[in-house]
């Protein structure tokens, strides 16, 4: 993989609770991730895997290491400047896919472009560019709450795109859906990803890890393995040309 | 997997020769499982002995046709009739093997689950990026391979399983999996046996 990194995790530590109660929730992760990059993050639950999300996104702050995304370290950042970075950089999806009832679909896209000063008319305009994207034009101007799970989740992924985001952290972005719009989900993702996107996905789903280009196992807040494709299949596609 | 049905299965589409019948069984099983062409030309034989294929003919540069005669027809379609019989499938060997592990001391049995979690994932890692790949017209190749997601995913499943149970036995009899005398690893035979028995369910 020879892209630029656009997330890097320098010896990440995050601990919960002070004394006897605490808890040391990750232990010093290591992890870069370059754009054009998927990389999945599977573990048993309490492994840390969704600390360490959180962490990369700057929704909360390490107890020890360093979060850098596209060459900016978050602990050097005010906290305004952080804000901008969340919004300007990273896109995030989550099982519950956190619409605004209140919004259509497309104002639900276009509010992160609106919160960075891009007008409205521009936002709109990109926002239908996204959904069409995720395959819900048609969708533009409906509720949330007139959509089903997995047209929800594809406007949150819409979300997630717009703009210049280069870095996708989603959480189990299939969780209550069915097996084939998960995989429609995955599928997106993945294409975002195969144009320069980086992402994480964090799941413990097999079947959902294997759309990543790399799988890391997590254990008790630590990185104890990781996985790639071993390319063998890839002959399976291949086989010998018949000559009748 | 039953070469015999799967070339009457090709040959119910039409009259085709030797390697025509294996190109198009492995586009139409997402060439999964590759045929030699020997077996190709012994299985016909056996078909035509039997009188469930009969030639038909060669062309110009003399390959030999065959057909399929009313009996073979009737031979595939009570083959596709009939479920698969769970005794016709291999042995789990990874099932033994976990099996045996528990039972012999010092074996590290939660690295075992790990190196083989790391090696099914590897393989769903390959196998959906082929079928990432297929079109939405390949039905029959993507089912194949889906059924091989699926396989992998229920040995990661069980393989899950497996650890979770070997952890809790270790926790509650007061040993480590991975380090265990002659004597404990006796006693714990019994219980992960079950385990084993239970996850060879899918």
């Amino acid at each position: 993989m020879s892209g630029t990194a656009i997330l890097e995790l320098r010896k990440l530590t995050r601990t919960h609770g002070k004394g006897a109660a605490e808890v040391h929730a990750l232990r010093g992760v290591d992890l870069i991730v370059r754009a054009g990059e998927l990389v999945a993050v599977m573990g048993p639950s309490g492994s840390g895997k969704s600390t360490l999300l959180s962490l990369a996104g700057g929704l909360d702050s390490p107890s020890g290491g360093e979060v850098v995304i596209e060459n900016t370290p978050l602990g050097s950042q005010s906290k305004s400047q952080l804000a901008a970075i969340r919004r300007r950089s990273v896109g995030y999806v989550f099982q519950d896919y956190n619409l605004i009832p209140a919004l259509t679909a497309a104002e639900n896209v276009a509010l992160p472009r609106e919160l960075d000063g891009v007008s409205a008319r521009k936002a709109r305009t990109e926002a239908l560019a996204a959904l069409e994207e995720v395959g819900l034009q048609a969708e533009a101007d409906r509720f949330p709450d007139e959509m089903s799970g997995g047209q929800q989740q594809r406007v949150a992924i819409a979300r997630a795109l717009i703009g210049e985001r280069r870095l996708i952290l989603t959480d189990e972005p299939t969780g209550a859906l069915d097996t084939e719009t998960g995989e429609t989900v995955l599928r997106l993702l993945r294409k975002r990803c195969d144009e320069g996107a980086a992402g994480v996905l964090v799941t413990h789903e097999a079947r959902h890890a294997a759309w990543a280009d790399r799988i890391v196992f997590i254990r008790d807040g630590l990185i104890v393995d990781e996985s790639a494709p071993s390319q063998r299949a890839e002959d399976l596609l291949v086989s010998d040309e018949v000559q009748a | 997997m039953s070469v015999k049905h799967s070339l009457l299965a090709v040959l119910a589409d039409g009259e085709r020769y030797g390697y025509q019948l294996r190109a198009e069984f492995e586009e139409r099983t997402g060439a999964t499982w590759p045929l030699n062409i020997g077996q190709v030309y012994t299985t016909l034989s056996r078909l035509e002995r039997d009188g469930l294929v009969e030639p038909a003919g060669q062309d110009a540069a003399n390959h030999v046709f065959y057909r399929i005669t009313d009996a073979g027809r009737a031979e595939l379609f009570a083959w596709f009739a009939k479920p698969v019989t769970r005794a016709e499938r291999p042995r789990d060997e990874l099932a033994v093997k976990l099996a045996l592990a528990v039972t012999v001391a010092g074996v590290d049995v939660p690295a075992i689950v790990q190196a083989q979690r790391k090696h099914a994932l590897a393989a769903l890692q390959d196998y959906t990026r082929v079928k990432g790949r297929l079109g939405p017209a390949e039905l029959a190749a993507s089912l194949v391979l889906e059924s091989m997601i699926f396989q992998c995913e229920a040995e990661i499943r069980w393989l899950d399983h497996v650890e979770a149970r070997v952890l809790r036995h270790a926790r509650e009899s007061g040993t480590s999996p991975a380090k265990r005398t002659e004597n404990t690893a006796d006693r714990e035979a019994a219980e992960p046996a079950t385990a084993t028995t239970e996850g060879k369910n899918r």
